[in-house]
This record gives structure tokens, C-alpha cells and sequence, in this order.
């Protein structure tokens, strides 16, 4: 059966990866987040006057050794979320609030700051579509040695020996590091990008829906690996619509819907009992084919042109006169009328 | 009936990448193709579509032999499918609006007086509301242009859909949302469906029969007749 209906939530993962030697939840409080998301709000101005508030107020925070799940629709804004935190939003954007990694502030942070010391050194990107990642006329070899000088300044003499031990750390073979990316399967493509993004040794990983076309067998394998970076201290936040993945490897779900984050749960909890508490979360899961597989009736509201109140509020069976106004942030859920889930 | 019958093909002669695979499927069935990514599944998808000429083997469309892919198919033939593949962005012309894109079989048909009334109506089964229908693709999500495309294939009222991946890159309730249009335009109209994808949770809930490439390969027809 699929993970998404029997699996434990974190089950050990099947990979032949080293085991979890140093379990990191259940020690004592870790020294403070890596990552601290504060009212984090993103506008972009198009032509015309149009404004687009592709996220509004987001808050979480990202403990070393946690995995947290961003999941939500295409155009939800969790992918202008991630590009928010890695500076790489287009000119016509304007942000709002704070995003501290450690005690720099991602969003005022300059440019020249973000390339040199941020991107690939604080923060590891697991891309989307590996093959786009990598340069398609050199080896995995030589864009790791390359990687590796820029970033741990290795010079010539340890350069072949620390491209050799970044690939291990992703299970990327050493028999196929000199091949072209397009002589590898979509999996090692996969490890190849990831073993890229984890040569800075970056505290924070941010895997940017990087499971998308692979086959569950894959999915399964390449989430697996990136929760074994995770558990050897790094925070990572995957963003994905693969409500199958979040499950496997999360700790905490974070539901974006029309540019907010609607609910923040422990993900067992929200994948099993007692389920999830905000409405529109409660829907996508009954959306999946394992479930009741019942669309969401309606589609979402344009962010350029959202309602005064809950932006859910066309599509909820639960909407009344007060989901006409905003409803506030209460234990991780925005909602007028939660799901009630008498937890302990 | 939808026929093909050892099937090989590929894009390079000398290493096809499928081989002698057979697969029929009954009028009004849906079989759901599962396979590993690469495996050549969606080859085979384009072929059933008559999108791809194989290099052996014979395609048999309701009981009448295809001659060759794309033009040399008879219109009747080529008509007779409507397609989705797995990204909407490959599939839809970047300069079209959302109204032209769905509305594009029509003109390439010569019926372009139907396509007001057509992609109205397709639009609201789809879940396009009018001001996305002006937009292009850039200024739409996957999932909004994904519906699209799905609008866009049924837009000829085609007695087979075929849908590579279709909801690969799509939420859950997006896929949920897409698969009931299918079959819904299914029930109405009574078409048959080849399912291509390679999640068995979804393609088991979605079809009547689900079968996997290898058994494909070893020729064993499902048995959707
Ligand atoms: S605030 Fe109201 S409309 Fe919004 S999700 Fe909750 S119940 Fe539904």
C-alpha cells in the first residue's frame, strides 16, 4: 500500500544509507532555529497597476534536524517563497517582514552578500529538475571539483578526493562521476544535483519540489536521502505538492493556500489521527486517490484579486458570516471554524 | 476498438524503445498503463495517439487500419483522439490566450464558427472562469494551464482520450478535479481512455483495468475487451 494511507509517517527508510545514529528530536531542545520566517509578505506590481500578493504573512521556524513539509497547490506561492528566501525574486517584487538565517535577514540581505555567502554556503537548493541544474557539457566530476574549489576552497592536490566524498554523501556513485548528465537516469541526475547542494555543507537545505516526474520507487529514494541530511543535523524545508513524500519524511506540515500558510501541524498527526484541523488541508487530503478522491469544488482565487476575508471561503463547507473577515492565526491554524481534533 | 498490435518503435531504428508490445482496448474501456519513468510508455502513448509513426506493427482504429502517423492519418482518424500530456507548458503554444489554445482543433478543422459556444461551455467544465481564458500561458499555474489542455483535447469530442502523465505535476485535488472532467465527458460520450502514469495508487482508482509495461512486453493483451 501506498505511504500515504498505511505507512508510518516516519517510518525507517528503506535505503542502504548509514542508519540513524544520533536520532536528533528526541534530545534535548536544540540551540534555536536555523531558520526563523517572521510575517514574511511578497508583492509583485505588474503592468497596469495589477498587484499580486503571492504570500501574505507567513510565519514558521526550522529547527537543525527538522524536516518541514511546505505543501500547497501550483500557484499557491510556496515557490515564491522559496525564491524569497534565496533572493531570487524578479525586480518587480516587493517584500515584507523577516527571514533569519542565524542573525542575517535574507530579505534586506544585498545581492552580493547572497551570492557569496548565502546560496550554496548557508542555504544547499535541491532543484526541481536536476537536468536543468546541471551543465549539460561537462562531467558530474568536474562540476562537483568545481563546485567544491568555490566553496571550500580545496585546492588542486585534495580537489578529486573531496569531489569523491561530496558524491558519497549524496550515494551518488563514483563509477558514473564521469559521465554527462544526460547519460544518467533521472535518480542519479537527482543525487548528482544534490550532491552539488551539499558541498557548502549549508545548515539549511531547501529542496524546491524535488520529486516532480520521478516514480514513486524514486520518490521514495530521493526523499529518504534528503531525510538522512536532515537527521545528521541540517534543517530542510521541501516544498512539494507530493502529499506522499511530505508524508514519509516531514515532521511538521506547513499548508500554504492563496499566499498564506492556513495550518502548521505535526505531520503525523496531520496524515493520520486525528487528520488536519483547517478545512481546505482536510479537502486536499480527501482528494487523493488512496482516499475519497473528491475534488475541491471551485478552483482557488486569484492572487491578484483576493477576498477581504478567509480566501477559502467560496469552496469551505464550513464558511459562515464571520469567514467574511480575516480569520487570526490560533495554535497553527487559520480558521473560524477548525476542525475540532480534542488532542491532548 | 482501439488496436495495437506488435508495436515497435523509437526514435532512433536501431534502439527502439519499445518492442512488440500489444494493447487493445474496448469502446468506452479505460486501461491505465503503468511503467517506470524512460521505460517507453509514453512512446507508446504517442503512437496510440497516432502521433508517432511506428517503425513495425499496426495501429487499428475502430476497426480501421492507420496508415501512417500525424498527416497521413485520415482526418476522421486523427480527430478521433484528443491528447494531454504531463506538461502543459511543452503542449500550449506560449503567444496563444487560454481561449485560442482550447479552441485551436476547431480552427485547424475549419469549424471556427463552433468555437465561441464550444469553449464556453468546455471552460466551465474545466474550471476556467472568463478573465483566465484572456490570459496566456505564462500568467496561469500548471494546474490552470493544465485544464486547459484537457479542454483543448476534448474540444473535437474525440472517441479516445489519451492522457500521458496528465496529472503528474498536479496537487491532489487538481488531479482529482481533472480526472472527474475525463470521466465525466467518458460517461457522457461514451470514449475510451489509455492512461499513462506511473503512480498505481491513482491509475487503479481511475480505470477500469491497470496493466504494467512488462507485461506489456511479454505481449499479453489485457483483457479490456
Ligand atoms: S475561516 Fe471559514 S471559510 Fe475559511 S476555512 Fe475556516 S471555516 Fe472555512
Amino acid at each position: 500500500m501506498s505511504p500515504a494511507t498505511s505507512g508510518p509517517a516516519r517510518s525507517g527508510p528503506a535505503t542502504s544509507g548509514p542508519a540513524r545514529s544520533a536520532p536528533v528530536p528526541s534530545g534535548p531542545v536544540p540551540p534555536g532555529p536555523v531558520l526563523s520566517v517572521q510575517n514574511l509578505s511578497v508583492r509583485f506590481r505588474m503592468r497596469g497597476g495589477r498587484r499580486i500578493a503571492a504570500v501574505t504573512d507567513a510565519s514558521f521556524e526550522l529547527g537543525p534536524g527538522e524536516c518541514l513539509a511546505l505543501i500547497g497547490e501550483s500557484g499557491c506561492g510556496k515557490s515564491v517563497l522559496a525564491s524569497a528566501l534565496l533572493g531570487l525574486l524578479p525586480g518587480n517584487a516587493r517584500t515584507d517582514g523577516r527571514a533569519l538565517l542565524g542573525d542575517l535577514d535574507l530579505l534586506t540581505a544585498g545581492e552580493r552578500t547572497l551570492a557569496r555567502t548565502v546560496r550554496g554556503r548557508r542555504i544547499g537548493l535541491v532543484p526541481q529538475s536536476p537536468s536543468a541544474h546541471l551543465t549539460p557539457v561537462r562531467t558530474v566530476r568536474s562540476q562537483l571539483e568545481e563546485t567544491v574549489r568555490e566553496l571550500t576552497g580545496v585546492r588542486k592536490a585534495g580537489l578529486r578526493a573531496a569531489a569523491e566524498a561530496a558524491a558519497e554523501r549524496a550515494a551518488f556513485p563514483a563509477t558514473h562521476l564521469d559521465r554527462h548528465p544526460h547519460q544518467l537516469s533521472g535518480g542519479l541526475a537527482q543525487r548528482a544535483a544534490t550532491a552539488l547542494a551539499l558541498v557548502g555543507d549549508a545548515p539549511l537545505l531547501l529542496a524546491d519540489e524535488p520529486t516532480t516526474g520521478l516514480d514513486r520507487e524514486l520518490v521514495d529514494r530521493t526523499v529518504d536521502e534528503l531525510r538522512r541530511h536532515a537527521d545528521a543535523g541540517r534543517a530542510l524545508l521541501m516544498i512539494t505538492h507530493d502529499l506522499a513524500a511530505a508524508r514519509r519524511i516531514a515532521d511538521r506540515v506547513a499548508v500554504m493556500y492563496a499566499g498564506r500558510i492556513v495550518e502548521i501541524s505535526a505531520a503525523p498527526a496531520f496524515f493520520g489521527e486525528p487528520g488536519p484541523r483547517h478545512p481546505y488541508a482536510r479537502a486536499l487530503l480527501d482528494a487523493l486517490p488512496e482516499r475519497a478522491f473528491t475534488p475541491i469544488p471551485g478552483v482557488p482565487p486569484e492572487l491578484g484579486d483576493l477576498p477581504p476575508g478567509c480566501a477559502f471561503a467560496a469552496r469551505c463547507t464550513r464558511a459562515s458570516d464571520r469567514c467574511g473577515t480575516l480569520p487570526a492565526t490560533a495554535d497553527g491554524v487559520a480558521c473560524h471554524h477548525p476542525e475540532e481534533t480534542s488532542r491532548a | 476498438m482501439l488496436e495495437l498490435s506488435g508495436i515497435t518503435a523509437g526514435y532512433d531504428p536501431r534502439r527502439p524503445v519499445v518492442r512488440g508490445v500489444s494493447l487493445t482496448i474496448a469502446p468506452g474501456r479505460s486501461v491505465g498503463l503503468l511503467g517506470p519513468s524512460g521505460c517507453g510508455k509514453s512512446t507508446l502513448a504517442r503512437v496510440a495517439a497516432l502521433l508517432h509513426r511506428p517503425d513495425s506493427g499496426t495501429v487499428v482504429v475502430d476497426g480501421d487500419p492507420v496508415r501512417g502517423a500525424r498527416h497521413r492519418a485520415t482526418r476522421e482518424q486523427r480527430t478521433a483522439f484528443g491528447v494531454v500530456f504531463q506538461q502543459p507548458r511543452l503542449a500550449a503554444d506560449p503567444r496563444m490566450r487560454l481561449t485560442d489554445l482550447i479552441a485551436e482543433p476547431l480552427r485547424a478543422t475549419g469549424r471556427r464558427a463552433e468555437a465561441a459556444a464550444a469553449v464556453a461551455a468546455l471552460a466551465e467544465r474545466v474550471g476556467l472562469s472568463g478573465e483566465l481564458l484572456r490570459r496566456r500561458p505564462h500568467e496561469v499555474s500548471d494546474g490552470q494551464l493544465q485544464r486547459a489542455c484537457l479542454a483543448r483535447a476534448l474540444v473535437l469530442r474525440p472517441r479516445w482520450l489519451i492522457c500521458d502523465e496528465m496529472t503528474a505535476m498536479l496537487d491532489a485535488s487538481t488531479t482529482a478535479a481533472l480526472v472527474a472532467v475525463v470521466e465525466d465527458y467518458r460517461a457522457g460520450s461514451g470514449a475510451g481512455l489509455l492512461a499513462v502514469g506511473h503512480d498505481r495508487v491513482l491509475l487503479d482508482r481511475w480505470c477500469d483495468e491497470t496493466v504494467h509495461w512488462d507485461e506489456l512486453r511479454a505481449e499479453k493483451s489485457p483483457s479490456g475487451v
